[in-house]
């Protein structure tokens, strides 16, 4: 009697495969929908015009589609970063502040070390991954042994560590004139591979590459190893996992690790980028680190997923940077780019907390 | 118009299982009427149709006479349905009070109108025998005084057709008796009741009439009183099932588990009473031990003391001769201990991984489902198939099914079959066959008998006297943390028990 039936209407959503991707496009669809509106809010007469270059501007041209790769690697790290916590349970909205600290261990070696020579860049990230993971230690310190909730305690590491990079920056690599760290080394800049001579003009550089072997890393390791198998089981299921035998604190502890690890090499691949960043020396959160939340949302937390939502956000920022043409004022573009990437992750909140919603009902059965 | 409800040519499918297929329930006003079926046979969710909690298919429900379209368990409830479900769906940091009235709050310029609400919650808990304290929180009373507090909830919005899901699973003896005396109250006032249970001896205590589900289809409503128990299992299960376990003598041999002066003290109420005072036992080869006694006594605590999940506070366990009072979770289960816990959402299974990674969930780590550190996906599906087949766990998909969505017994039989699988030398299983139907009962105290004779030490925590007198070959009865009696079951009867599980009586060879 086992009939196999696809039937639309109602009945308790298939969390598995194909329901993933297809919810992210609707979600796209959605704010890309919204965003139309605020156009046509705001210059009815233009608004196709510049609607079209938000869908095409970002294969304008190569120059163009090696920017979007560009730009989205950093947000790849910090969407994996959010997305790996979560799928352990953990909320880590400290990506910001594991983000810039990050960025520090990647300029401070990239100014200072320069008796690295052609290792120097490879260093930088190492330094990058492991100030971030050290920065993502204390909230998973503060919730595995005290139990303080991570949403909290990241929310203070993320100031805490904004001012504590702005003083160090300061106090080690500072620029004065231009109130911002300094250069780093040539040597410190992450290889080019080619992908310069594939996208001319561009500022793309072999940390997408980086990017996309970490995302697929952190996929494998989610969910072909015995690790990940503890860790997420720890996130579903606590109890059930100390039954098993399972370490909760050591899971805990380990997770957020990781993700602050991804963080930082975040903060590396940008800086390093080789593209004139500069730590600036300002009472400002790292941004990226609060896209990474949009991007591991709009990935549904999957490794992969986060990679494509990664270069859909670039491509929607790279395309809207061509509205000017279309007429329209920088800020403008930025409401309109933001509309699109927050209320698709708007749209999948909605459709995650229903989703749940059902399965309480249906799921906790007798 | 004959019948309150009807649920007339009911389908529902979930992908990969037709779970409601053509079934038709008749319900008359004023009668209990039992729903009875195997495991996964789709008795939940036909009553989780008639809550509104999920459309059918197809098929219509007519309530008094008329075409009803359920939306919800709000409108459900607007029709005066109200559903208890197995596991409470309460607000665990919410007193019992505010539980009853949540949803249905009276207020009057915007505050709550909370006098006159308990003074309607206390006349119903009076008038009904219900007893609760209207303050106390839900995460600090006994799953007995929970259900009441469900039961309370139904009555407090004075529904009149009431579905009760496995009420019986989590009560103990005493509680049952006093559910199904107030069952039958209910019904004399005239409110229809649906009563699912595995227990047979239940129904032909408390019901008028029984329709029988298999594998989703209806297979027929009966008078209770025309069919005896075994015709009843027969049309469950569709073939006799032996309710009596056949087990030989045999010879206790070396022990395995030894607890020696246990004590565990009560860390959250000051009392001074200790949960388990100074407690001894031991549990050899080749031997089925079974606790007896009420729920609260020391049971629970005895057994997470065992299995490491809160440390003793005084006396020693040791298993196989090595004191593991200190050792790690990990370290017993991998050294002899299997187990299979009280609470089978909390700590038994993890809801939202697959029936596979469930299985493996005690082993995944052995080199056999892995391989430097990379899980051998293969081998666990192939070992999953296999524990699913030979422990007939039904679920829609087979090995990759979210155990979330699976019935509640046959979520019961795939921790039985993962414990009893990994050839423990302990088996401490706590309520091994709660929610399983007579079919499913039959085959695991089979294969706790199974392993018994072939030399496992196993300690069986059980509320269910029928089920300790069944399958013990000795008994102990816990009592207020200690042991009050050691005995053989053909040297005891029901009855004194009874006795001792009450406190007021204490044999000598303790
Ligand atoms: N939400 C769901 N998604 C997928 N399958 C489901 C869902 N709910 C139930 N099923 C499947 O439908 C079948 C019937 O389940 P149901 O819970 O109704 O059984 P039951 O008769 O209540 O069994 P039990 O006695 O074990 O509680 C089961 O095979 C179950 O796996
Ligand atoms: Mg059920």
């Amino acid at each position: 009697m086992k009939t196999r039936k696809e039937k639309t209407g109602f009945r308790i959503p298939d969390l598995s495969r194909a329901a993933g991707p297809i919810s992210s496009i609707v979600a796209i669809a959605v704010g890309l929908m919204i965003g139309f509106i605020i156009l046509l809010i705001s210059n009815p007469a233009r608004a196709l015009e510049g609607f079209a270059w938000i869908i095409g501007g970002g294969i304008n041209s190569a120059k163009d589609l090696g920017n979007v790769l560009y730009y989205a690697t950093p947000i790849i790290m910090t969407g994996l970063s959010v997305a790996f916590a979560f799928r352990t349970s953990l909320f880590n909205i400290g990506a910001s502040g594991q983000f810039i600290v990050g960025a520090l261990g990647a300029v401070l070696v990239g100014v200072k070390c320069t008796f690295l020579g052609s290792f120097q860049w490879v260093v930088g990230l190492l330094a990058a991954m492991v100030f971030g993971a050290v920065w993502a230690l204390i909230p998973g310190l503060l919730k595995a042994y005290n139990n303080v909730n991570e949403v909290i305690s990241c929310i203070m590491t993320n100031y805490i560590g904004m001012y504590l990079v702005n003083w160090i920056v300061k106090s080690t690599v500072y620029h004065q004139l231009t109130n911002r760290s300094l250069p780093v080394a040539n040597e410190a800049n992450i290889p080019k591979l080619g992908l310069d001579k594939l996208f001319p003009g561009s500022s793309i550089n072999g940390g997408f590459i980086i990017a996309v072997l970490i995302c697929i890393f952190a996929y494998i390791l989610l969910n072909k190893t015995t690790f990940g198998f503890e860790l997420k089981a720890c996130g579903y299921n606590r109890f059930a996992s100390r039954y098993a035998g399972i370490s909760e604190k050591r899971s805990i502890i380990m997770a957020m690790v990781i993700s602050g690890a991804m963080a930082g090499i975040g903060g590396g691949l940008l800086y390093l980028a080789g593209s004139g960043k500069y730590i600036n020396v300002e009472d400002v959160l790292a941004p990226e680190g609060f896209t990474g939340i949009s991007v591991a949302l709009l990935g549904m937390s999957h490794p992969i997923g986060t990679l494509f939502a990664g270069l859909f956000i670039a491509y929607i920022t790279v395309g809207g940077s061509y509205m000017q043409l279309a007429g329209f004022v920088p800020e403008i573009i930025d409401i309109i780019t933001a509309t699109v990437i927050y209320f698709a992750a708007f749209a999948l909140i909605m459709r995650n907390l229903l989703q749940r919603f059902r399965l309480r009902k249906g799921g906790e059965r007798t | 118009m004959e019948y309150i409800i009807e649920m007339r040519d009911i389908v529902k499918d979930f992908p990969g299982i037709r779970a409601n297929d053509h079934v038709t329930l008749q319900v008359r006003k004023g009668e209990i009427h039992a729903l009875l079926g195997e495991n996964g046979a789709g008795k939940s969710t036909l009553m989780s149709i008639l809550f509104g909690m999920y459309k059918p298919d197809s098929g219509s429900i007519l309530l008094r006479g008329k075409e009803v379209h359920i939306s919800g368990p709000r409108m459900a409830n607007e029709l005066g349905i109200g559903m208890v479900h197995q596991h409470f769906m309460l607000v665990h940091n919410f007193t019992v009070l505010q539980n009853i009235i949540l949803g249905v709050e009276t207020t009057q310029n915007g505050f709550l109108k909370m006098d006159e609400a308990r003074k309607k919650v206390v006349a119903l808990s009076e008038k009904y025998g219900l007893k609760v304290d209207p303050d106390a929180l839900i995460s600090e009373i006994t799953v007995g005084m929970q259900q009441r507090v469900e039961i309370l909830k139904m009555l407090y919005r004075e529904n009149d057709i009431l579905i009760f899901d496995e009420p019986t699973a989590v009560l103990t003896p005493q509680e049952i008796d006093e559910l199904m005396d107030i069952m039958k109250g209910l019904a004399a006032e005239g409110k229809s009741i649906i009563f699912i249970t595995h227990k047979l001896e239940e129904i032909k205590r408390v019901a008028d009439r029984c329709t029988v589900l298999r594998m989703g289809k209806c297979i027929g409503t009966v008078n209770v009183a025309d069919v005896t128990v075994e015709e009843l299992s027969e049309m469950m299960v569709g073939r006799k099932v032996i309710l009596k376990v056949e087990k030989q003598e045999k010879e206790p041999g070396r022990p395995v588990l030894e607890v020696r002066n246990l004590t565990i003290r009560d860390h959250k109420s000051k009392s001074r009473k200790n949960k388990v005072h100074n407690l001894s036992l031991t549990v050899r080869e080749g031997e089925i031990v079974c606790i007896a006694g009420v729920d609260g006594n020391g049971q629970s605590e005895l057994v997470q003391a065992i299995t490491g999940l809160i440390p003793a506070d005084e006396g020693q366990i040791i298993l196989k001769g090595e004191d593991v009072t200190k050792k790690s979770i990990r370290y017993r289960n991998t050294h002899g201990l299997s187990h299979i816990p009280e609470d089978r959402h909390k700590y038994g299974l993890v809801l939202d991984y697959n029936l596979a990674e469930n299985l493996v969930l005690m082993e995944y780590f052995e080199p056999r489902f892995q391989s430097r550190g990379f899980l051998k996906q293969k081998e666990i599906t192939a070992y999953a198939e296999k524990l699913i087949s030979q422990f007939d766990i039904r679920s829609s998909e087979g090995a990759r099914t979210r155990v979330r969505s699976m019935s509640g017994g046959n979520q019961q039989k795939a921790i039985a079959a993962r414990e009893i699988s990994r050839n423990p030398d302990l088996l401490l299983a706590v309520q091994p066959t709660r929610g399983l139907d007579v079919g499913a009962i039959e085959y695991m105290h089979g294969q706790i008998v199974k392993a018994r004779d072939s030399g496992k030490a196993v300690l069986v925590v059980s509320f269910e006297l029928s089920e300790v007198m069944n399958l013990a070959d000795r008994i102990l009865v816990m009592y207020e943390g200690e042991i009050v009696a050691n005995v053989k079951p053909s040297e005891v009867t029901e009855k004194e028990l009874g006795l001792y599980m009450a406190g007021s009586k204490r044999s000598e060879a303790v």
